[in-house]
């Protein structure tokens, strides 16, 4: 029996009774779609997280002040001082794989223009940073290297800002006052949202480092430096050349704590994927318990199916059918309900992905290889629990099978 | 006549087949049991039945007639005894083997029918064909032809459910045809029909054992039936009680020439 002939054979068998076909096969319709619905849902949200770890920055690297103890009492890091500029400066020509590095001082402060004012983050930073964050500006420039070398009192500002101060006024070329210092505004930054921690980025001034230092927090240390490593693989390594290169400058013991902390954004974000992923796994197995649930009642249906037609088998029989050919038509019925349920099961999947996408605005993607698996998973349900009925098919008696009544 | 519907005789694969036999049967036993209970059906069985015979079996219910056919459709293997078709000896044949010889040198005639429902009657005459690798469009042709022989043509795409009994019976004949065997069995083919109806399927049988020499063998509880056969083997308890031929058998294309014609409209009448 050629496979064209089992196929053509199958198809009539399933067409005969439309309705128990189409019932049946909603078991595996709805597990295969929920789990492609799933699988599409948790996509999206692993892809918004990477999306959101593109937006942080370019392969960021962020070195902060961290707690010293002093004599048995523990400092807070924005009053550890030994983080310094020439620590910035040492990380960007010893640590190769470092490609571009930025000191950092942190503070907030009150802005006011004319008669409106605002309170908002400081950062005071060295050019590279507009890069590393790649965080260019919607209009206007940046400051320049000679702005930091000569603590201008020049700054970029976020428009969250903008719109608190200005409002529709143009802001270019305005002096605003930054705790009574007036600084003038050489650009303004194109938006970036929200951080994945839930701060509104938008909502800052950025000047250059030295002038934070002298004139607004008065301080000679940095508060963090941050760097660009030179790609996703050498952020570990960089991390590491870096944790022992401040370990050496600042002459800790082995047997001392480090002074600060090396971290990367990337091992936050990469956590929360890693959830995610779990989340979607839990989800997906949970809505495989259906598809389960749809193999038992292809079961059921080709057992009742193969006692309805224990004549047709002992005719068939009779004419000449082997055991081998019996089973192979049930066997491919059983796999040709759930591949076709299988394959409604991914239209649906895909469509209420779609709806979930349209309607609740979450970002969803159908990889394309969990269709594939879908598809692959279904036939093997078929296999699985046709296989029962088959060969119970194929072992009948062809004389009893044809006196069945 | 096509040539291919021409039975050609096998090599001799056995040395007892050179009595040209189709069917060569030596003391056939078969013992059932039944929990601890031994059901003798067959007591010894020897029987031969040359080509182009037309035999009937006649026997009480219970006289093993049935299990005989059962061993000599290949349907089922003997207790003991051998059992040579065409030759070859096929009692001790395992499943697959035995599916295989019922596909090549069966055909089956059955008292029900046994058509497949909802499938039209060339798909239920070419079901043999499937099952010997046939080509799909060398199935239909053969089907086709095997309709013609059975005079059905124009009926070809109905269902069992839109033919008359004795259409439908002649679909099974065509089923049993088409795959050119050696022998078509027929276990009560007229049991369903009315009489009328039985003497046109017993045309059809004598017919084809007329014009194309294909041996029949028959079982029926009808003494009328028997009749039309050229031999009568009658089966009393498992064992063979009388074996002779049909002085003058009944010429049923003549029968129902004498038969009144006040049925015919309803039975040519398209059921659809």
């Amino acid at each position: 029996m050629d496979a064209a002939a089992v196929i053509r054979v199958a198809l009539r068998a399933l067409a005969r009774n439309k309705m128990r076909t189409v019932l049946t096969m909603l078991g595996i319709i709805i597990g295969v779609g929920a789990v492609i619905c799933t699988v599409a849902i948790g996509e999206g949200a692993s892809n918004q997280i990477q999306e959101s770890l593109r937006n942080l920055g370019d392969n960021i690297v962020f070195v902060s002040a961290g707690s010293v103890n002093n004599g048995g009492v523990h400092m807070g890091s924005s009053a550890t001082k030994t983080l310094t500029v020439a620590d910035s400066t040492a990380i960007g020509q010893q640590v190769p794989l470092m490609v571009r590095i930025s000191p950092g001082v942190g503070a907030s402060a009150q802005l006011v223009y004319g008669n409106q004012n605002w309170y908002t983050r400081v950062r005071g930073v060295a050019p590279p940073y507009f890069e590393i964050r790649r965080w260019p500006v919607q209009e206007g420039g940046v400051f320049t290297q000679h702005d930091v070398d000569s603590a201008a009192d020049v700054c970029v500002i976020g428009l969250t800002v903008v719109q608190n101060l200005f409002g529709d006024e143009n802001p270019l070329g305005k002096t605003i006052r930054v705790q009574s210092l007036p600084f003038r505004i050489i650009g303004v930054l194109a938006p970036k949202g929200q951080s994945p921690f839930g701060q509104d980025e938008d909502d800052t001034i950025i000047i250059p480092y030295t002038t934070v230092q002298k004139k607004i927090a008065g301080i000679s240390w940095v508060n963090f430096i941050m760097g660009s490593a030179a790609s996703q693989e050498a952020i570990k390594p960089a991390q590491a050349q870096i944790s022992s290169l401040l370990r050496e400058r600042h002459h800790l013991r082995p047997d001392e704590d480090d002074d600060f902390m090396v971290s990367s954004p990337t091992d936050l974000a990469e956590t929360q994927a890693q959830s995610g992923r779990i989340m979607t796994l839990l989800l997906a197995s949970i809505a495989s318990v259906s598809l389960l649930v749809g193999g038992i009642g292809i079961m059921n249906i080709m057992l009742v199916s193969v006692t309805e037609r224990t004549r047709e088998i002992g005719v068939r029989m009779a004419v000449g059918a082997t055991e081998q050919d019996v089973q192979m038509q049930f066997l491919s019925e059983a796999v040709v309900l759930s591949l076709l349920g299988g394959t409604v099961g991914v239209l649906g999947g895909v469509a209420g992905s779609l709806a979930v996408s349209s309607m609740l605005d979450w970002p969803t993607r159908v990889p394309p290889e969990a269709i594939g698996i879908a598809v692959l998973f279904s036939a093997a349900v078929g296999i699985f629990f046709g296989y029962y009925p088959a060969r119970k098919a194929a072992r009948l008696d062809p004389i009893d099978a044809l006196r069945y009544e | 006549m096509p040539e291919e519907m021409v039975q050609s005789r096998p090599a001799n694969e056995h040395p007892a087949a050179a009595s040209g036999a189709v069917i060569g049967v030596e003391n056939l036993h078969k013992t059932y049991v039944l929990g601890e209970v031994q059901v003798h059906a067959l007591r010894g069985i020897s029987l031969s039945i040359a080509r182009g015979e037309f035999v009937a079996i006649m026997g009480a219910s219970g006289s093993g007639k049935s299990t005989f056919m059962n061993l000599v459709g290949c349907l089922d293997r003997p207790t003991k005894g051998r059992y040579l078709l065409d030759g070859q000896d096929v009692s001790q044949l395992n499943n697959k083997e035995l599916a295989g010889i019922r596909n090549r040198k069966i055909g089956f005639v059955f008292q029900g029918f046994n058509l497949l429902s909802r499938t039209s009657a060339v798909e239920n005459v070419e079901l043999p064909l499937i099952y010997s690798g046939v080509p799909h469009l060398q199935r239909v042709e053969r089907a086709l032809e095997s309709l013609r022989a059975v005079g059905l043509e124009g009926r070809e795409s109905h269902h069992p459910a839109q033919l008359s009994g004795g259409q439908q019976q002649r679909v099974a004949v065509a089923r049993a045809l088409v795959n050119n065997p050696s022998i078509i069995l027929a276990d009560e083919p007229t049991g369903n029909l009315d009489s009328r109806t039985s003497v046109e399927i017993m045309e059809v049988f004598q017919r084809l054992n007329k014009e194309r020499s294909i041996t029949v063998l028959l079982v029926t509880h009808e003494p009328d039936i028997a009749l039309y056969a050229k031999r009568v083997v009658t089966f009393k308890d498992g064992k063979v009680r009388r074996d002779e031929p049909v002085d003058d058998p009944l010429d049923a294309a003549e029968v129902f020439r004498t038969l009144p014609a006040l049925e015919q409209d309803e039975e040519e009448e398209d059921k659809a």
